[in-house]
């Protein structure tokens, strides 16, 4: 028996698949129990704050359904940054894709009037699709051509996409009666249909589950998933290769801003049904910690998805029940990055150094 | 309309909050330069300036003194460098990622502790007066110049002189040379006897100090008051000043007050009677750092050793 364990443990399969597992499980604890420090700090009990956390997220039908619900957006933004990050391009902007996929999905629901829904929700999300695409284009062509910084074209796009649907939401689109900060219903044609009754689990779920496999497919499989590898591992090897990299990370950011607009479409014409104010709470922001918990693959994306889901549709009953105040999430999200960004945990031992001749 | 821009009161108005407005700018910029030039890039700095900002407001309406909020703001900015610095220097981690992984900690972090202190209520605590102002005699009765220049508070005379000295350091002073070998050629700089780790991490903890004076600066002498949203990209802005400025004092001042003057004209613009409304006046900061970014700061050298481990060669 133990002969087997061992003999498991040193296999390929192992090393593949099982080693990084528990070192992104190990991660998250380590991340969750130095969270639960700072909320005794704060002088809350944190094994309450995480059993409220863990029972309100997935207690019943209900729950897992709402939590399901946000892991939708949170897995189409990882992904995006996913492949983004594979490129090694520094995508830090799909909250403000996923904004603008929202904004053009809400504009395609209210004013496009007299369509079967066999034609207006495709045609919703196909916007949203767009509009995440154009903001993701707007960096990476800079890059490409004039060799400008993405992490700060990206962010700074967030900050103007952000207020831009805040002024459409107050102005132009803002609804007539309600008039605070929120456009008027998208058409019902527009919206997903719901999968199970009495909950808001849509048929975008399946949807986002589908797209992850063809993401997965196509950074296994496919030409330009192979020079996404490419470049993100080895630049200088991909050029002499003959990979144009400007041509791959452009690609790369299209299909990464879709997704994200996707994320923010489905949001809008499967759950929301209104473009709001600031309607997603950080879902792109989260985005770059569930790309990393799952290790940059579509499959881990979505493991850590659902995790970050659960840390969101919890955070509420957690700050009602056990008084932890909701930016704890950020605050176990950051941890788990900076875990994250130490890919070998190499501890300089002071007998191993050696004298350089 | 016009009148309204181009009297002497908005002009001197506009040019004294330009330089109130661009001093964080350059406190932040100038850490982050001593960071970066020692071959450590840290993204975190806008998250450690929400946590100085915290940091020093609350200080600030406890002790009440206006030097232990700039202090400790500085202390928790020190203490977000070190995590930096170990990440990258002890355990040769990813600097890009951990940055962000800052940035989203001490935004966690400064939201939850201002809550659990200052709670949910409306009333929220304000410092009675921000930052006094100093004039100095004599020059300050310039007309424009002396109001702008000579009638600010000392946060904003002790930038301004900081940015000669700094300068002088990295010209003159062996430290200032040192930190500059292990940014540009880690490797001789070891062969040559320093210890690049070291300076590397003393370099991020100076780079975390002034993220933090520059944010307790904002409640403690601009704001009064501690919002979720304080900062508003002042970290960002800095990094970019940085890269504007060529990571030279002088440069990042000059890109600084660029900025300064976008979010004084921010401020401006909404106490008009312009038909412009507020969601494009708050952008301008924003549509300013991205047309910086476009026109002056592309590619960007930077030392050659920035966010490269170093790690010694084993033969």
């Amino acid at each position: 028996m133990i002969e087997r364990i061992q003999n498991l443990l040193h296999s390929d399969q192992m090393g593949k698949w099982v080693r990084p597992f528990f070192t992104q499980v190990l991660i998250v604890l380590l991340a969750f129990v130095l969270g639960g420090f700072v909320i005794l700090g704060i002088g809350a009990d944190p094994i309450a704050a995480y059993a409220a956390l863990i029972k309100s997220a997935f207690g019943n039908v209900n729950s897992i359904a709402e939590t399901l619900v946000k892991a939708c957006p949170l897995l189409l933004a990882g992904l995006a940054i996913t492949l983004a990050f594979r490129a090694e391009f520094w995508n830090i902007g799909a909250e403000g894709q996923l904004y603008m996929g929202g904004v053009l999905a809400a504009v395609v629901g209210i004013y496009f009037t007299g369509l079967p829904p066999a034609v207006h929700i495709p045609l919703a999300l196909i916007a949203g699709v767009l509009g995440g695409a154009i903001a993701g284009f707007i960096p990476v062509i800079l890059k490409a051509k004039l060799r400008v910084n993405e992490v700060i074209t990206t962010l700074m796009l967030n900050y103007i996409i952000i207020l831009f649907t805040s002024y459409l939401d107050q102005g132009p689109m803002s609804d007539p009666i309600i008039k605070a900060g929120i456009s008027r219903r998208l058409l019902e044609t527009s919206w997903i249909p719901i999968m199970i009754k009495g909950t808001r689990f849509h048929w975008g779920i399946p949807l986002a589950l589908l797209i992850t496999i063809l993401i997965a497919f196509l950074l296994s499989k496919t030409m330009l998933g192979f020079q996404i590898r490419a470049v993100g591992e080895n630049a200088r090897a991909a050029r002499v290769a003959g990979v144009s990299i400007n041509k791959t990370i452009i690609w790369t950011m299209i299909l990464s801003g879709a997704l994200a607009g996707l994320a923010g479409g489905i949001e809008i014409s499967g759950v929301q049904h209104r473009l709001i104010e600031r309607f997603s709470p950080g879902y792109g922001f989260l985005a770059i910690a569930v790309a990393l918990v799952g290790r940059l693959s579509p499959i881990g994306v979505i493991f850590s998805s659902v995790l970050f889901a659960a840390l969101i549709a919890g955070a509420d009953t957690m700050q009602r029940v056990a008084g932890v105040p909701i930016p704890v999430v950020y605050l176990i999200e950051g941890l788990v990055i900076i875990f994250a960004s130490i890919r070998s945990i190499r501890i300089r031992s002071p007998f191993r150094r050696k004298v350089t001749a | 309309m016009i009148e309204q821009f181009t009297s002497v009161v908005f002009l001197t108005g506009f040019l004294a909050s330009m330089i109130r407005m661009a001093t964080p700018i350059v406190i932040v910029a100038l850490g982050e330069m001593v960071t970066e030039r020692s071959g450590i890039m840290n993204l975190g700095i806008e998250g450690i300036v929400w946590i100085g900002a915290f940091a020093g407001f609350a200080t600030t309406i406890l002790t009440g003194s206006y030097i232990w909020g700039f202090l400790v703001g500085g202390i928790v900015g020190i203490l977000f460098g070190l995590i930096m610095s170990v990440v990258a220097v002890e355990f040769h981690g990813h600097q890009i990622v951990a940055g962000l992984g800052i940035w989203i900690l001490c935004n966690g972090l400064s939201g939850l502790l201002n809550r659990s202190i200052f709670g949910i209520s409306t009333e929220r605590p304000t410092i009675v007066a921000t930052l006094p102002t100093i004039p100095i005699p004599g020059l300050s009765n310039i007309p424009i110049i002396g109001e702008t220049l000579f009638n600010q508070n000392i946060i904003v005379y002790l930038t301004i002189l900081a940015v000669p000295l700094i300068n002088f350091f990295f010209k003159e002073i062996s430290w200032g040379l040192n930190i500059d070998a292990v940014g540009e050629q880690p490797r001789a700089a070891d062969a040559a006897g320093l210890r690049v780790g070291v300076i590397r991490t003393l370099s991020a903890c100076f780079g975390g100090f002034l993220a933090g004076i520059g944010g307790a600066y904002l409640p403690l002498a601009l704001y009064s008051i501690y919002t979720n949203d304080i900062s508003t990209g002042l970290g960002w802005m800095a990094i970019v000043v940085l890269v504007f400025g060529k990571w030279r004092p002088w440069g990042i001042l000059g890109g600084a007050l660029i900025f300064g003057a976008a979010n004084a004209l921010k401020w401006r613009l909404q106490n008009t009677d312009l038909p412009l409304p507020y969601q494009i006046t708050l952008m301008l900061p924003y549509l300013v750092t991205l047309v910086m970014v476009i026109f002056f700061v592309r590619g960007g050298s930077g030392p050659s050793a920035l966010a490269k481990p170093f790690v010694r060669s084993e033969n």
